[in-house]
């Protein structure tokens, strides 16, 4: 075993140390400043103006360019081969975890719009949803390699429009043909499914608290009936696992930390939470972090009031504030989302920078792995041409646990390899094809 | 005698309201170079001079001091649904779509509601006119321009008919859930076609016997609304997406003799020549997207716009919705971080589209004889953190309040 550890730390000091010289290095927590960022190990071990440069280092000159920590997009749905089992009210029994997949393409394209973490959540189609995952952007790696080692387990909730569409959208619904109709259908019903389900949870947490106190004491006992749904729910009433609730209108949000203050558990974050900035003194009273947009709205009507402002109102408010993409395209740019806090609300550079980074990661319980350069942290960072605030910034390269998964100029360079590989390969599918496919479909590419 | 000084001051206001002077602004003009430390005189709506700090000004002009701001022309999205829909998801509050194929007498700006909460909010980020448009079938009716301020369409009306807006037929197989198989599909497409020409045929006949004068001539009000078209007065502006449909459009315009700009072009290929040859515009989709397809280049959106320009075609953005529509310099500034000039990035959203929707004698650039539709900046509009500070449409000053700052104000000082 030590044989083992001692082998697998060799294998990682084998990679040589990389030193980031003349950027203009954005900590976020630490100010910014000219200088170096020096990675060993996977981990920064030095950010300053003068540093040391460890023998052997590989040497990335980025004068005029700019070094922030990786972007944590706290709510996405990259990566996962489905995302709502939307037939129950309350899938807390399904998690994202199972159906990941890490060859998905919108994977490299957070990547290489400078995200390397991400919080890969379950749809919004129930009142309580299903589990979701912490990934990196490790494109490459396989499932394993793509998990956020150690991240704490989260679960998607969800209030408004979306839970009480009662099942199935009405345009999929045959005339005549059966309705698929699913309760709840309003928001009163929402809250009544939650509370049903955390009284469930509770009566089963004292089950099983029982039947594990008898069975200490030596007492013979048949344990109660394993429900994978409520445990999930009792794991969120112990603190262990995050719940991450989509929601929009104030009232539902107030409706949700009520309960959860009934039931004795907390909101990790509220998701969406377009008109967070109606109730932030209750937000902030009850400790839940806000995930939003940086300017969606008018798209339905719960999100009618929702205003470029909300992120700003409620960083002045105290609250631990985040943005999110939602969108595999958007979370490429979601440094300029963060700039235009700057316009709407008048929030600082590093408030602004905060807002996808350290803040997400306080989010997701894993500020002390990632979302600042600081010594002893992930060396997941970004290189930027411009400063990362501005429209007119492109990354240049993103480096995870110290290695460079993403290199613009390399990418540049493999694309035109990857063109002239497409045509040989069309060239030969041409040259070993029959006739008889003539009328057969063509494929997408065609147009 | 109440009413009487009431009315004198307001004809005096009112005669005011259009002629000011901006002192210590840098202007913009985007069709010259930046004039620093200017002085911009606007008479009756109109820009009369671009001065320096000596210009001199009648003394009951309005000076309005503008030190360390920027004057830019307003910006023009090319491709929006302006004041037709307000919460897209709820079809009540949407006027977008209208039944039916061929529709040319049905025009966008008379469903322009121009109390929409969406025409404040996307002229609060420098965007004093949009195009908007009508969907639907195949010819879907007349996109019109619009300024964003009026108290009736009427008066945000630029040109009703700037355009009649086609979806070019192409072969589709349907979405997720509706998926037709290709043989139908072609066959779909193909009698679309067919139905197309038919009714520029029957339209040319209207036009014949219009002309003609003859007795049993009976005005139809959907072929009267074709005839600019067939008289190249209104381009038709076509969606096309990818190459095949775009070449497809262009040789069809061809052969029915028909002036066009192309719209959310998004993967024009090898038609790029084509294009400059035949001097066709372009609107451009948004360039914050998706690659097309899996095994594009990351950046294949980003870049379509220098493509396009590099081919020598002209283009302008348009947002195709409102909720993105105060986006609209950011489409620009990501195609500029993506190789396209800047200098080309702030005209595809201020001279371009006004020369497109054939209106650059009136806007689209700070110029002597122009309309001031002027945005006052604190920087560069394309960059996502730059305020508007001020607006003004026709040289009337516009309110940049919204629904949006209103609730920002209430919320804030919430205790």
């Amino acid at each position: 075993m030590k044989a083992l550890l001692l082998l697998t730390a060799s294998v990682l000091s084998a990679a040589p140390p990389i030193v980031i010289q003349n950027a203009t290095v954005l900590t976020v927590t630490k100010g910014s400043f000219k200088g170096s960022v020096v990675v060993q190990d996977g981990k920064i071990k030095e950010a300053g103006e003068k540093v040391m440069i460890p023998p052997g280092a590989q040497i990335i000159d980025a004068s005029g360019q700019f070094i922030m920590p990786g972007i944590i997009d706290a709510h996405s749905h990259i990566a996962a081969d489905s995302i709502n089992e939307s037939s129950v009210s309350v899938s807390s029994m399904v998690g994202i975890e199972d159906v990941l997949d890490p060859e998905a393409i919108s994977i490299y394209r957070a990547l290489a719009g400078g995200v390397t973490t991400v919080n890969v959540l379950h749809g919004s189609a129930n009142a309580i949803g299903g589990k979701c995952v912490v990934i990196k952007t490790r494109w490459g790696k396989d499932r394993e390699g793509i998990l956020f080692e150690g991240a704490k387990p989260g679960i998607k909730f969800a209030l408004g429009e979306n839970p009480k569409r009662q099942g199935m959208s009405a345009s999929t619904r045959t005339p005549g043909g059966p309705q698929y109709l699913r309760y709840p259908g309003t928001r009163m019903g929402v809250e009544d499914v939650i509370r049903q389900a955390f009284n469930d949870a509770k009566i089963y947490q004292a089950e099983w608290k029982t039947y594990n106190g008898r069975k200490a004491r030596g007492e013979t006992v048949i344990p109660p009936k394993r429900d994978l749904k409520l445990d999930a729910l009792v794991e969120i009433l112990e603190g262990k696992r995050l719940v991450h609730a989509h929601c929009y209108r104030a009232d539902e949000i107030l409706m949700l930390l009520r309960v959860a203050d009934e039931f004795g558990f907390k909101i990790k974050t509220l998701q969406h939470v377009l008109e967070g900035y109606k109730v932030a003194k209750e937000i902030k009273e009850h400790g839940a972090g806000a995930s939003t947009f940086s300017d969606w709205w008018a798209y339905k009507v719960e999100a009618f009031d929702a205003i470029p402002y909300n992120a700003a109102i409620m960083v002045k408010k105290g609250i631990l504030v985040s943005l999110n993409s939602d969108s595999g395209e958007l979370m490429r740019r979601l440094n300029t989302e963060a700039g235009k806090t700057m316009k709407y609300g008048g929030l600082t550079e590093t408030e602004a920078l905060s807002l996808i980074t350290i803040n997400p990661a306080r989010q997701l319980d894993i500020d002390e792995r990632v979302g600042s350069i600081e010594p002893g942290k992930d060396a997941d960072l970004v290189i930027y041409d411009k400063h990362p605030l501005s429209s007119f910034a492109k990354v240049q390269k993103v480096l995870i646990d110290g290695s460079v998964y993403f290199d613009r100029d390399r990418d540049i360079t493999e694309r035109q390899q990857r063109e002239l590989r497409k045509k040989q390969l069309l060239e030969k599918e041409k040259q070993s094809q029959p006739q008889q496919k003539k009328n057969a479909a063509p494929t997408r590419r065609l147009q | 005698m109440k009413h009487l000084s009431f009315f004198l001051a307001a004809t005096l206001f009112a005669g005011a309201d259009d002629t000011f002077v901006l002192r210590g602004v840098t202007v913009h003009p985007v069709t010259g170079p930046d004039v620093e430390n200017a002085s911009l005189l606007v008479v009756d709506g109109k820009i009369a001079e671009i001065g320096d700090a000596k210009l001199k000004t009648p003394k009951t002009t309005r000076t309005i001091d503008a030190k360390g701001l920027h004057a830019y022309p307003g910006m023009i999205d090319s491709a929006t649904q302006v004041g037709m829909s307000e919460i897209s998801s709820v079809r009540e509050t949407s006027d977008v779509s209208e039944l039916g194929d061929f529709k040319p007498q049905l025009r966008a700006a008379i469903a322009v509601n121009p109390a929409s909460e969406h025409i404040p909010v996307i002229r609060a980020n420098g965007i004093t006119a949009a195009m908007a448009v009508p969907d639907g079938g195949i010819i879907a009716g007349q996109a019109s321009l619009m300024h964003l301020d009026g108290w009736t369409w009427e008066e945000m009306a630029i040109r009703i008919d700037a355009a009649m807006h086609l979806r070019f037929p192409t072969i589709s197989t349907g979405g997720f859930l509706s998926r037709t198989s290709f043989p139908e599909a072609r066959r779909n497409y193909e009698t679309r076609l067919k139905n197309l020409s038919e009714y520029f045929e029957q339209a040319r006949r209207y036009q014949k016997a219009k002309a003609a004068a003859g007795p049993g001539f009976k005005p139809d009000l959907a072929l009267e609304a074709m005839l600019p078209v067939l008289a190249k007065k209104t381009p038709i502006m076509i969606t096309a997406t990818r190459e095949r449909a775009i070449k497809d459009a262009v040789t069809w315009s061809e052969k029915e003799g028909v002036r066009i700009v192309l719209a959310e072009v998004r993967r024009p290929g090898e038609s790029l020549a084509l294009l400059k040859q035949k001097n066709i515009p372009v609107i451009l989709g948004p360039t914050q997207e998706l690659p097309l397809e899996e095994d594009d280049p990351y950046d294949e959106a980003f870049t379509v716009p220098v493509e396009v320009h590099k081919a020598g075609v002209k283009f302008a953005f348009g947002s195709f919705g409102n909720q993105f529509s105060r986006n609209l310099p950011y489409q620009a500034a990501t195609a500029a971080a993506f190789g396209l000039p800047y200098e080309e990035a702030l005209k595809s959203v201020t001279l371009y589209p006004a020369q497109i929707w054939g209106v650059d004698d009136r806007m689209g650039s700070i110029e002597k004889g122009k309309w001031a539709d002027i945005i006052v900046t604190d920087g560069d509009p394309l960059e996502v953190k730059t305020n508007v500070k001020r607006m003004f449409i026709q040289g009337k000053e516009v309110d940049l309040e919204s629904k949006h700052t209103r609730l920002y104000k209430k919320y804030l000082a919430r205790p």
